[in-house]
């Protein structure tokens, strides 16, 4: 093939302006040179960060809680509704047990309701909205109205409802969450596959022949990831506040087992809020840290995952 | 001879005579019109003729130029070709067959023969692939080569572009508009196609990139034995390349022709305008009789009675108003107009 050495040997005497285009592809080299673009421009973000140093030490305390915990979360003593003290470092509660311990355990409910009910949004979300934004036509219409009807129930009124029609508990919350949050990302994501399906690469895959499903899940899905990623961040946040909502409500996390959301109950009586406030006080900062490093991890993310952003 | 080369020109599949070889890929009659909807019933009140009865015939080996001002019907036409418009009306025959017909796995089966290049090299690569994974997916996919050979083929196709080998793990963001052209037409030679489409491949590149892309295309058809439909608007890509000319305008043929016989004596008034926006080197030749365009080209929801050119026809005569020339000639050189130059 005397094609071959024709071009390799003229690109070795290739001209100034062909070895210029190298140098300015230079930067990014490969997947590395990607991340590493990536991590700077998070590291702009000061505050994202810090958040991830805190969401890191709730994550480590939520995993390590039986290690770390100075008592078991439901273990009564005998001391009720005592302040902090040596002994128990931010007090008991009023049937007499170790709020250090409860607060890490309630990482742990807060932290898995988040994660796992976002993951679940996600994946039906994600799936619903490719197929909804590719096929277009019916099928668009179909899964577009479906979704506006999920998102025209008042929400909390919903989660309520069926809260009490399969009953409280941890793996519930999670799957009621779960179940009713996909409108939003199938929506993002309809909007995201509406715009990659006319692009070039996406009809080149038509035209090489690939099935529907390479087409979708190799080609479309990877480039609408970065919003998916986005939303899906602030939407652990938003699901801690649920779980707390409908903790407080009395239909989330039940009693004895430990959850933000139910310890804050205990702040309903004025008595509680003015003179016992290491019941209340803990729970709520650590939650507001909490959903507060999340969004600006967010934030942050959504600028780094911008590609028109080229800081 | 001139007779068979005629009717190949003209490209009607009935009056083929028999013996002759069929060409590689046939438009019978080809229409694409896209309905437009408007009021409360979203019905379709009327359609955008964005191509309205294109016949023509490619032949195994030839580059077909296509050539017409933007919004004339081309590049539906080079996207038809590929499958990724599905015609109102006609038929794409390929090899003599008609693929409307073909089920779902014959189809993409099919489709590898027919490959496309497209004219955007910085939306026709998915930003998230290295450019070795874009190569070696359709090799993988339609079992080109077995899988041990592929990281070897794919080194093969880079080679053939023109490209350093150590590209495989970059990704598409990383090279030039030109370097981009190539890795598109390495993943469209990868299935070993008959015919590519290439729909616009320099008009996005920088004029100095330009001949270089234009002369590894020609190389790659000698040594691959292939076929081209090269759709442009800029004629001098399209002299360089094609062995014939295809003009069209407002969705229909106007002229069809040997490239140099077109260039040199163009039949109809609209090539030959064509040819006269071209700028000219030399200064002498500059008062030169020329046919100037005035306006836009007519819209195509819309298009006039009669000749669709005679709006703007500086040679329009009340008959041209009235009924529609056919496209018709000798020696393989055809043009749809009554009185051709």
């Amino acid at each position: 093939m005397n094609l071959f050495k024709r071009y390799l040997g003229r690109k070795a005497a290739l001209p100034a302006p062909f070895g210029a285009e190298w140098t300015a592809a230079e930067e990014g080299s490969g997947n590395t040179g990607s991340r590493k673009m990536f991590l700077r421009r998070f590291r702009k973000h000061k505050l994202a960060v810090a958040g991830v140093a805190v969401l890191g030490a709730l994550i480590v305390c939520a995993i390590l809680a039986p290690i770390i915990a100075p008592y078991s979360p439901t273990a009564m003593t005998d001391e009720f509704g005592a302040a902090p003290s040596w002994k128990h470092l931010l007090g008991t509660d009023p049937v007499g047990r170790d709020q250090l311990s409860r607060l890490i355990y309630g990482a742990r409910v807060s932290l898995s309701v988040g994660i796992g009910s976002m993951l679940i949004a996600s994946v039906i979300g994600t799936v619903l909205g490719l197929v909804s934004g590719y096929f277009g036509r019916w099928v668009d219409n179909v899964i577009m109205r479906v979704t506006d009807m999920f998102m025209s129930f008042p929400y909390i009124m919903l989660i309520l409802v069926v809260a009490s029609i399969v009953g409280p508990g941890l793996t519930n919350i999670i799957l009621i969450l779960g179940f009713l949050g996909w409108p939003a990302v199938a929506r993002l994501v309809r909007g995201s596959v509406l715009a990659v399906k006319q692009t070039d690469y996406v009809k080149a895959s038509v035209a090489l022949g690939y099935r529907t499903p390479r087409i979708l899940f190799r080609h479309v899905l990877p480039n609408t990831v970065a919003p998916i990623l986005i939303f899906a961040t602030s939407g652990v946040a938003g699901a801690i506040l649920d779980e707390a909502a409908l903790s407080f409500l009395g239909l989330g996390v039940q009693p004895p087992d430990a959850s933000w959301g139910n310890m804050l109950a205990s702040a309903q009586t004025l008595t509680v809020l003015t003179s016992q406030p290491w019941l209340w006080v803990p729970p709520g900062v650590l939650m507001i840290a909490g959903v507060l490093s999340i969004n600006f991890i967010g934030d942050a993310l959504r600028d780094a995952l911008d590609p028109r952003n080229n800081k | 001879m001139r007779n068979s080369e005629l009717k190949d020109a003209v490209g009607s599949a009935s009056v083929r005579s028999a013996g002759e070889a069929a060409p590689l890929l046939e438009l019978d009659a080809l229409q694409k019109h896209y309905p437009v909807r408007r009021g409360l019933l979203n019905r379709p009140q009327s359609s955008v003729r964005a191509v309205d009865g294109v016949s023509l015939a490619v032949r195994q080996g030839e580059a077909l130029g296509l050539v017409g001002e933007s919004g004339c019907g081309k590049s539906t036409i080079g996207r038809a070709i590929v499958g990724l418009e599905k015609p109102t009306g006609g038929r794409i025959l390929f090899e003599g067959e008609d693929m409307a017909g073909y089920s779902e796995a014959k189809l993409r089966n099919a489709r590898t023969k027919l490959q496309m290049v497209f004219q955007d090299p910085y939306s026709s690569l998915n930003p998230r692939m290295t450019v070795g994974s874009l190569l070696a997916e359709p090799l993988r996919v339609h079992g080109i080569v077995p899988k041990p050979d592929a990281a070897r083929e794919v080194d093969r196709l880079l080679d053939i572009v023109g490209l350093p080998r150590n590209s495989q793990d970059r990704y598409p963001h990383e090279f030039s508009g030109g370097q981009r052209q190539r890795i598109g037409i390495a993943r469209a030679l990868a299935l070993k196609p008959k015919l590519i489409v290439c729909d616009e491949p320099v008009s996005a590149l920088d004029v100095s990139i330009q001949a270089q892309v234009l002369n590894l295309l020609k190389d790659l058809q000698q040594e691959f034995d292939l076929t081209y439909l090269f759709i442009a608007h800029g004629l001098g890509a399209v002299r360089y390349i094609s062995d014939r000319i295809a003009v069209m305008y407002l969705g229909k043929l106007v002229e069809v022709g040997p490239a140099k016989e077109l260039f040199l004596r163009p039949k109809h008034p609209y090539t030959k305008a064509l040819l006269d926006a071209y700028p000219v080197p030399n200064p002498q030749l500059r008062n030169r009789e020329r046919i100037m365009l005035q306006g836009d080209a007519p819209s195509p929801a819309d298009p006039p009675r009669g000749c669709r050119f005679h709006t703007r026809c500086p040679l329009a005569t009340p008959q041209c108003r009235e009924s529609e020339p056919e496209l018709k000639g000798d020696g393989g050189h055809a043009a749809a107009c009554f009185f051709p130059l």
